[in-house]
């Protein structure tokens, strides 16, 4: 099975990568190649640097790509904006959704989704025909179309945001998605609802990068990989049963990993 | 906290209405003097009473000193290096549009505001001011059925001279400030509006207003008479060429709303802004005020101020009538070194008046922004409330914005309440815009639009497209 997932070229390579903001290194040589149908997951304590790692592929531009190449589907994109990366197909979940005020959640999502089918050559969308999709969308993350009238992300609860944020994944449909603690301050419910709008959109053509503190979300969505970060490195990677360990042990046992190397 | 690089100074989009019209034009010569107000009202055949205006404005004005209050600098205005009159040569008499020079028509098409038959707006009225004359006012016959008058002011002056002689200076008098006697001293057109007793007015009637001489200035006038029980909403556009001079657009608006009758006064202003150096550009210097002399009167401003390389303008309220209403809803944007120091004053007199202040302040470039306000509450204005909201955006590291609101309540029976805040768009918010594939400039108008929508609500809506149009097209290039 592994083995044959690995006969197609990889979506995303990330090459011993380093990278810093404000002359602060925050990544100290990062590798991670994900292929189709691949989920990863990474873990690690608060600030080893693994939202950091999100944003630079995402290419926020804060941070400054010192060493290492990140490729995109076989190219270097090192360079390009990050609405180019998003049209091409990278999709980043955010931690914190921003809030837009006035900028009504259904235009957001309008523009957003036509830039991506401009770039994939497909026609764009008005009013009338995007709300016919967006409707289908709406019922994966169980959102209510008044959603769709209210200005982006303000004023919504953390769960309602990161569900926005899981049904913009549906809409614009990446070849992978990083989700940043896509989990975190969501009750069981809504962490539900939201693994299941993102086992509902990705398929054996598309990779999936978790990145999370916790167990819980990895019980819905069972990743192939699990890496764990410290200190801007990868300092350990296995399968999904990693997790469970560290579950068990906390990351103190990956402070013994690191004394060990 | 927006990255450095992000906010380099400003590759500016060409402005876009900036050629000159090559026609021949009939010009007084320079000067401000009694010689040259009684020749401009000799020019216009008018009748005695106005000439007396004329020249009482010109006396009052002579002992005035230019105010310096506004937070804005410039360089001072020679009043004699002026032309106080210009206008197209033309024939004596023009009985249709087919008469006016091609050139003018094609000038105003040029503009996006066809005068022909064939080509005229469907639903608006318009009436066309060329420097100092009106060239023409469409729909004329169809608003005469409904009584409706709409026609520039120097018609009016021959033709309704009467209602001209009752309300003229009532709102805004020749002694109110510098600029406002002097327009009443020289003012050469502007449009004149008059709604009967119990209409509504069939269509939005609007005034465009074009500079195109470079050494002349644009002083019109603008008479808006709503009777009892009657609507109108008027829209107002303005444009001027490129010139690396400045050029003294000093005009005043006059609106009277009697018992129930309710007036809309809309304007984007996008006159020459001057260039990036700040060289050249509109002088934009206007007194804009309505009365609301009857019961339940409403009157309602909102401006989208784009242009020019100063504004200094109030539109204002006095809320005389019981339980009368005005309204202010304003976006001033600001970019290179543009100053705009605009506001609103809501005099509340009447008991149970109401007032709203929505201002909304974008700068950007090394551009200076101020929002300037006053609500005064008087001794009757008992059980009287305003609300006012003031937010400034700033766009880049260089700008700035003030708010400078002012609160005078004689009458402990009422309600003044004021909201105030300042935002930068946020480099977080950029690149969550952009995460999802859109472009940075359209990210930037977006939240710009955003910024602004409860002030775009208020506009009729074609204009609201184009102000929103016009908002992208000023800021192209101003971030990164």
């Amino acid at each position: 099975m592994q083995s044959k997932m690995k006969e197609s070229d990889p979506i995303l390579e990330v090459e011993n990568l380093s990278a810093s903001t404000d002359n602060l290194p925050i990544l100290k040589g990062v590798s991670l190649t994900v292929y189709p149908g691949e989920i990863h997951a990474i873990m690690g304590r608060n600030g080893c640097g693994k939202s950091t790692l999100s944003k630079i592929i995402a290419g926020h531009p804060s941070y400054n790509i010192t060493n290492g190449v990140i490729k995109f589907l076989g190219e270097n994109i090192n360079s390009l904006e990050p609405e180019e990366r998003s049209q091409s197909g990278i999709f980043l979940g955010f931690q914190y959704p921003i809030e837009i005020p006035g900028v009504s959640n259904l235009e957001f999502l309008r523009v957003s989704t036509n830039a991506r089918r401009k770039f994939l050559n497909k026609e764009e969308l008005d009013t009338f025909d995007f709300e016919e999709i967006v409707k289908e969308k709406l019922e994966i993350v169980k959102m209510d179309h008044a959603f769709l009238s209210r200005s982006v992300n303000q004023g919504f609860s953390g769960g309602e945001k990161k569900r926005n944020e899981i049904l913009q994944m549906a809409l614009l449909e990446p070849k992978i998605a990083i989700l940043d603690e896509t989990d975190s301050g969501l009750d069981i419910d809504a962490l539900r609802i939201v693994a299941s709008g993102i086992k509902k959109i990705s398929n054996a053509q598309t990779g999936i990068i978790l990145i999370t503190h916790y167990q819980r979300l990895l019980d819905e969505i069972k990743p192939n990989y699990v890496h764990v970060m410290s200190d801007g490195q990868i300092i350990k990677t296995g399968e999904s049963d990693l997790a469970l360990e560290l579950e068990e042990k906390g990351y103190e046992w990956t402070d013994n990993f690191i004394k060990e190397t | 906290m927006v990255n450095e690089n992000l906010v380099k100074d400003v590759v500016k989009e060409p402005y876009k209405y900036g050629f000159v019209t090559d026609i021949e034009t009939e010009k007084i010569e320079k000067g401000l003097n009694e010689d040259i107000i009684k020749l401009i009202s000799q020019k216009k055949e008018e009748p005695k009473f106005l000439l007396d205006f004329r020249l009482k404005a010109f006396k009052k004005w002579q002992k005035m000193k230019e105010p310096d209050w506004a937070s804005l600098g410039y360089k001072k205005i020679d009043y004699q290096d002026i032309i106080y009159y210009s206008a197209p040569k033309q024939k004596e008499k023009i009985s249709s549009l087919d008469e006016v020079d091609p050139k003018l028509l094609e000038t105003f098409d040029k503009l996006g505001i066809p005068l022909t038959e064939q080509k005229k707006l469907t639903n608006v009225a318009v009436d066309a001011v060329f420097d100092s004359v009106s060239i023409a006012t469409t729909f004329r016959e169809e608003l005469a059925e409904h009584g409706v008058i709409f026609c520039s002011i120097s018609e009016a002056v021959k033709n309704h001279a009467d209602l001209i002689e009752k309300y003229l200076g009532t709102v805004v008098p020749a002694s109110d400030n510098y600029f406002a006697a002097l327009n009443s001293a020289v003012f050469s057109d502007g449009s004149f509006v008059y709604i009967p007793k119990g209409v509504n007015c069939p269509m939005d009637l609007s005034s465009y207003f074009r500079i195109n001489s470079g050494d002349s200035g644009q002083f019109e006038r603008t008479l808006i008479i709503a009777e009892e029980s009657s609507s109108v909403s008027y829209l107002e556009g303005c444009t001027a060429p490129m010139f690396d001079t400045n050029t003294l657009h000093a005009a005043v608006v006059e609106l009277i709303a009697l018992d129930d009758a309710s007036i809309k006064y809309s304007t984007v202003q996008n006159w020459y802004a001057g260039d990036e150096e700040g060289i050249g550009g509109i002088f934009n210097f206007v007194t804009k005020r309505g009365k609301c002399l009857g019961k339940r009167s409403k009157i309602s401003w909102s401006q989208v101020e784009t242009g020019s390389a100063i504004t200094w303008k109030y539109p204002s309220c006095l809320l005389l009538g019981e339980e009368s209403v005005g309204e202010f809803y304003s976006v001033a944007l600001t970019n290179n070194l543009q100053q705009a120091d605009t506001g609103t004053k809501m005099i509340h007199i009447g008991p149970k008046t109401k007032s709203t202040i929505v201002s909304k302040g974008i700068s950007a470039g090394k551009s200076k922004n101020s929002y300037r306000g006053l609500v005064k509450m008087g001794t009757k204005a008992t059980g009287s409330r305003n609300y006012s909201q003031c937010d400034s955006m700033l766009i880049g590291d260089q700008a700035s914005a003030n708010t400078f609101p002012y609160i005078k309540s004689q009458q402990p029976n009422s309600d003044i309440e004021h909201e105030a805040s300042t935002c930068r768009i946020s480099e977080d918010q950029l690149f969550y815009l952009q995460s999802r594939g859109i472009e940075f400039e359209e990210a930037v108008s977006m939240m710009v639009s955003g910024f602004c929508r409860d002030v775009f609500n208020q506009l009729p809506m074609e204009f609201a497209a184009e102000a929103d149009k016009l908002l992208a097209l000023k800021l192209e290039g101003s971030v990164g």
